[in-house]
């Protein structure tokens, strides 16, 4: 196997990259992907760590992380859904307002 | 050793040019795509480091389950071409100015403390696979696994509780 610096270094710059996405993304579904990059490079770090230390226990959380990722946008995608319903949109410059 | 490196830095050019594409595709269903191509290629990753359990629960539960989801809400809102970039120059140049010092200062951090990370062990025979990850996953970790159900049950109580239309 490698050094894991080389795939801690790959994680970073997936998480830069999503980062870098919900910045500049007026798109909210795609703001919401770009969290899940950000997620899915974290993964990649615990599995990375995992190896290199031969314990289980990063495999694990990997497994909690999918299930939060999961349950996260399940309820996300409706609440893009019902915003959607409200203003016919989803651009974040659009929602602006606590009450629609 | 080489070819390992091949791969990585193959499958790590992949990984990036995918992001990007997703970064930077107007479409908002070409973004869905390229991200499930990341979603692949990290799982591809995550059996060069020994998780085969993993792997598959990446592509199944990521690329599979969550990724339809997305082309499912974004299709139904028909919202693909929604969203463009900001247009004033402030707005675009602040966020790769911050992406900038992010990447540098992580990579700066990685590099100083290169000698501090953990020499790689060799694993056990069965570090990974279904078995091991159920054994632990039981046993050690049974009380988490079970508050996981509650997570789930709360998740899908408020999606419906959320897109209901109002009475």
């Amino acid at each position: 196997m490698l050094p894991v610096a080389y795939y801690i270094g790959l994680s970073a710059i997936l998480f830069t990259l999503g980062a870098l996405g919900v910045l500049i993304r007026r798109n909210s579904i795609v703001i919401f992907m770009s969290v899940e990059l950000m997620l899915n490079s974290a993964n990649l770090a615990f599995i990375a760590f995992a190896r290199a230390y031969g314990v289980m226990g990063g495999q694990i959380f990997v497994f909690f992380i999918m299930t939060v990722a999961a349950a996260e946008v399940a309820v996300g995608l409706a609440l893009i859904v019902t915003i959607f319903r409200s203003k016919q949109s989803i651009d974040v410059d659009q929602m602006n307002s606590l009450k629609g | 050793m080489t070819i390992n490196l091949i791969l990585f830095v193959i499958l790590g050019l992949t990984a990036v040019a995918t992001a990007l594409g997703m970064l930077f595709s107007r479409n908002a269903v070409y973004a869905a795509l390229f991200l499930i191509l990341n979603f692949c290629t990290v799982a591809v990753f995550y059996l060069l480091l020994d998780a085969p359990f993993i792997a598959l629960t990446q592509v199944t539960v990521y690329a599979g389950a969550i990724m339809v989801l997305f082309l499912f809400v974004i299709m139904l809102l028909g919202a693909e071409q929604t969203g463009r970039t900001p247009t004033t120059w402030w707005m675009q140049r602040t966020p790769i100015f911050l992406g900038a010092v992010l990447l540098v200062e992580t990579i700066a951090i990685i590099y100083n403390q290169r000698d501090k990370l953990p020499a790689v062990a060799p694993p056990s025979a069965t570090f990974g696979t279904p078995a091991g990850v159920g054994e632990i996953l039981f046993n050690q970790y049974l009380l988490p696994f079970e508050v996981t159900s509650i997570l789930l049950l709360v998740a899908m109580i408020g999606a419906i509780v959320l897109s209901k239309p109002k009475a």
